[in-house]
């Protein structure tokens, strides 16, 4: 049996978390989003500056996600990975493309695989286990939920994040979420279902409508 | 030289997005690798596209890098010795 | 029913060092490297970085697989190898009336095309042709060659590098023994590009010169091209369909190095943990291995890493290893097709290939890789790929019993 211990979504500049929404305050002279929520999380983590977008907005939903789901009972060789995108790492290839115009930026260059993002995951939560990337025209909750249930079969592997980075020059559409054998957090049954549900969740709130603030936040 | 190494503070922060940091927290004479700022391998690279880009001068082996990167000091030091000899 | 091992009944290739099976082999055993100067497309890099390209220009390539020279090479070069695969598993009038599966692997997908297109377009928004374009996303080579194969099944698109094959060839199998499909076509495709020969070049890992793997003075890496893709199937439909297994999964795995986005850690920490589950996955000890097919790409990093990581597994029971980069160059998201289809002639021709231009071992391990063709008894083979973001990959084939 599995289950679904946590979900974070990003869309746009709105943050939800199991559902509900997340208030990121307001900091004084920072319009962008995405510095914004890193101040307010507060991680601590300089390298967090060259990432490229895609890879900035997992790191910061997996802040989100593992801040009340500590991974540190786990053997990190047991814990594993699968993330999905359709763009992938367009948005860091056209900035490496437009820099090889020029001279090629080798820190561009590095970010310009899909699966960069998941390794930077990896190295900030020591997730060792099997790791994997898929390429999907949309979010696909089937081949998430299957793989992951997969994924947990394989001995060994207790835990895994399984998510969607969607992330192209502005455009925010991530979802992250932990899949566990043992029941805490949310504690639902994982299914393709429940992952289609907290995915458009943020499709059923509208500015002033049915938004249910976490003010628990920070 | 200072107005070299006060410079090079400036595009470092800007090339290897050191957002963090503001020029005044780099030293002249900071390890700028491993110990004090942290910087990788990926950033000694973008330090030669720095070099070349900036100040027009090229390092071809990525082995002196540890060397010619190790300070600010050292950075200004290489270029202003560069162009004096291509010049 | 259980579907009992997994057996790879079709294998294709197409790289630097032939367009078929046969010629590859034939090259493997003849020492006859694919690495030269890059004549596809004009670079300021020309006459400076070697590359290993398919000789095989577009249109002929669109001509053999009865498909439009306007495609995207990486989508020609890997249907070109798929097509290969399925003639030799005889399943191809089969495809559809079983569950089959295509999960490919490409890194540069439709870049080929985009990179031409842009140029012309950022000058003027009316030049550049949109058909050129259309084919970008790395899911769509897999889509094309879906749809030229005739799979409709589960048809997916695995991207993690340079171990990007390799886990489409393991998720594959995992698919069948899951009983979820019959067959799968696995493996990847990746073509030469301007923008992957300007990025690795800017990460200063590019050999001037034929690359050296596991050599104490090699420089880097020369890029390559190519496609390789196996066709799987479980023993009873072997069994059912009288298909002839070439090579059985034995075992396999994948780990996160955790260490760095694009270097390995020194130890290779996650290549040792990952070889080791792939030991017990096939309950085998080092000592069953009778060749391993390193990732060996000729970087600094990769081959003291991963060497670092063989030895320290391996021990006193260390097999013939060898990288054969060295005929092909890095194929990038293909590597791992490419290489598993090698491993698998090393089963079926019972031999080792060469290291070539290997001359003196690191100082570092005292490693010597095999230096000559020989024809050896062999009973397993494993295939290292280890790709950046930390994504390490192993796989065991054996001799089907």
């Amino acid at each position: 049996m599995l289950y679904i211990s946590g979900t974070v979504s990003i869309q746009g500049n709105r943050i939800q978390r199991n559902g509900s929404a997340v208030s990121v305050p307001e900091v004084g002279g920072v319009p962008d989003f995405v510095t914004r929520v890193y101040e307010w999380l507060k991680p601590e983590y300089p390298k967090f500056y060259k990432m490229d977008l895609p890879s900035q907005l997992a790191f910061l939903a997996g802040e989100v996600l593992l801040r009340d789901l500590s991974l540190s009972g786990y053997d990190p060789a047991m814990i594993a990975l699968t993330l999905t995108s359709a763009s992938g790492s367009l948005d860091t290839d056209l900035r490496y493309a437009a820099s090889a115009r020029t001279m090629a930026s080798p820190a561009l260059f590095v970010y310009t695989l899909p699966n960069i993002a998941g390794g930077e995951l990896c190295i900030r939560h020591k997730l060792k286990g099997e790791n994997t990337f898929f390429i999907t025209p949309a979010f696909d909750a089937p081949l998430l939920a299957g793989h992951v249930e997969q994924t947990l079969r394989i001995p060994g592997m207790e835990a895994c994040i399984g998510g969607w980075i969607e992330a192209v020059d502005g455009h925010h559409d991530v979802f992250l979420y932990l899949a566990e054998k043992t029941k805490r957090g949310l504690a639902i049954n994982h299914t393709a279902e429940e992952l289609e549900k907290f995915y458009q969740s943020h499709y059923g709130t509208v500015d002033g409508g049915s938004e249910k603030t976490d003010h628990r936040g920070a | 030289m200072e107005q070299l190494m006060e410079d090079l503070k400036r595009q470092i922060i800007e090339a290897l997005n050191l957002k963090h940091l503001k020029p005044e927290d780099i030293g002249n004479d900071q390890p700028l690798f491993v110990e004090g700022l942290g910087l990788d391998s990926i950033d000694a690279l973008e330090l030669i596209v720095l070099l070349q880009q900036q100040y027009g001068v090229k390092l071809d082996n990525p082995q002196e890098g540890p060397t010619v990167f190790r300070s600010i000091r050292t950075m200004a030091e290489f270029i202003t010795t560069a162009k004096k000899a291509s010049a | 029913m259980t579907a009992g091992p997994i057996h790879i009944v079709g294998t294709g290739v197409i790289s630097a060092i032939g367009n078929t099976l046969a010629d590859n082999l034939q090259s493997l055993q003849q020492g006859r490297s694919g690495i030269g100067r890059i004549t596809l497309f004009d670079t300021v890099h020309r006459e400076t970085l070697p590359v290993g390209e398919v000789k095989l220009t577009n249109n002929i390539l669109a001509f053999r697989t009865k498909s439009k020279k306007t495609l995207s090479r990486t989508t020609l070069l890997g249907l070109h190898a798929a097509q290969e695969a399925i003639d030799q598993s005889g399943l191809r009038d089969r495809l559809s009336t079983l569950r089959v599966g295509l999960i490919s692997a490409t890194t540069v997908g439709g870049m080929d095309r985009t990179e031409n297109f842009f140029p012309a377009f950022l000058q003027d928004i009316l030049k550049g042709r949109l058909r050129d374009v259309v084919d970008h996303a790395c899911g769509r080579s897999t889509e094309r060659i879906a749809d030229a194969t005739g799979i409709r099944g589960f048809v997916t698109t695995i991207n993690t590098a340079c171990s990007s094959s390799v886990n489409a060839i393991q998720l594959g199998a995992r698919l069948i023994a899951a009983g979820q499909l019959d067959v799968v076509v696995a493996g990847g495709t990746d073509a030469l590009t301007r923008f992957t020969l300007n990025g690795f070049n800017s990460l200063m890992i590019l050999d001037p010169a034929p690359c050296r793997p596991f050599d104490a003075g090699r420089k880097g890496l020369n890029l390559g091209e190519g496609a390789g893709f196996v066709v799987l199937a479980p023993a009873s439909l072997c069994a059912a369909e009288r298909l002839t297994p070439l090579a059985t999964v034995s075992g396999f795995a994948n780990t996160n190095d955790a260490f760095h986005q694009t270097a390995s850690s020194p130890e290779g920490r996650g290549s040792f943990a990952a070889m080791e589950k792939a030991l017990a996955m096939a309950n085998l000890t080092a000592a069953d291995i009778g060749y391993i097919n390193l990732h060996g790409t000729g970087t600094l990093n990769n081959d003291l890493s991963e060497g670092t990581a063989v030895k320290r597994l391996f021990g006193e029971a260390l097999p013939p290893i060898s990288s054969t980069k060295a005929y092909t160059g890095h194929t990038l998201g293909a590597s791992g097709g490419v290489e598993a289809v090698f491993s698998v002639l090393a089963l079926r021709e019972q031999c080792v290939f060469p290291n070539l231009r290997f001359e003196t071992p690191m100082p570092e391990l005292g490693l010597v890789p095999q230096r000559t063709f020989e024809r050896r008894p062999l009973r397993h083979v494993m295939s290292n790929s280890f790709g950046f973001g930390g994504n390490c990959s192993s796989i065991i084939f054996s001799k089907p019993v």
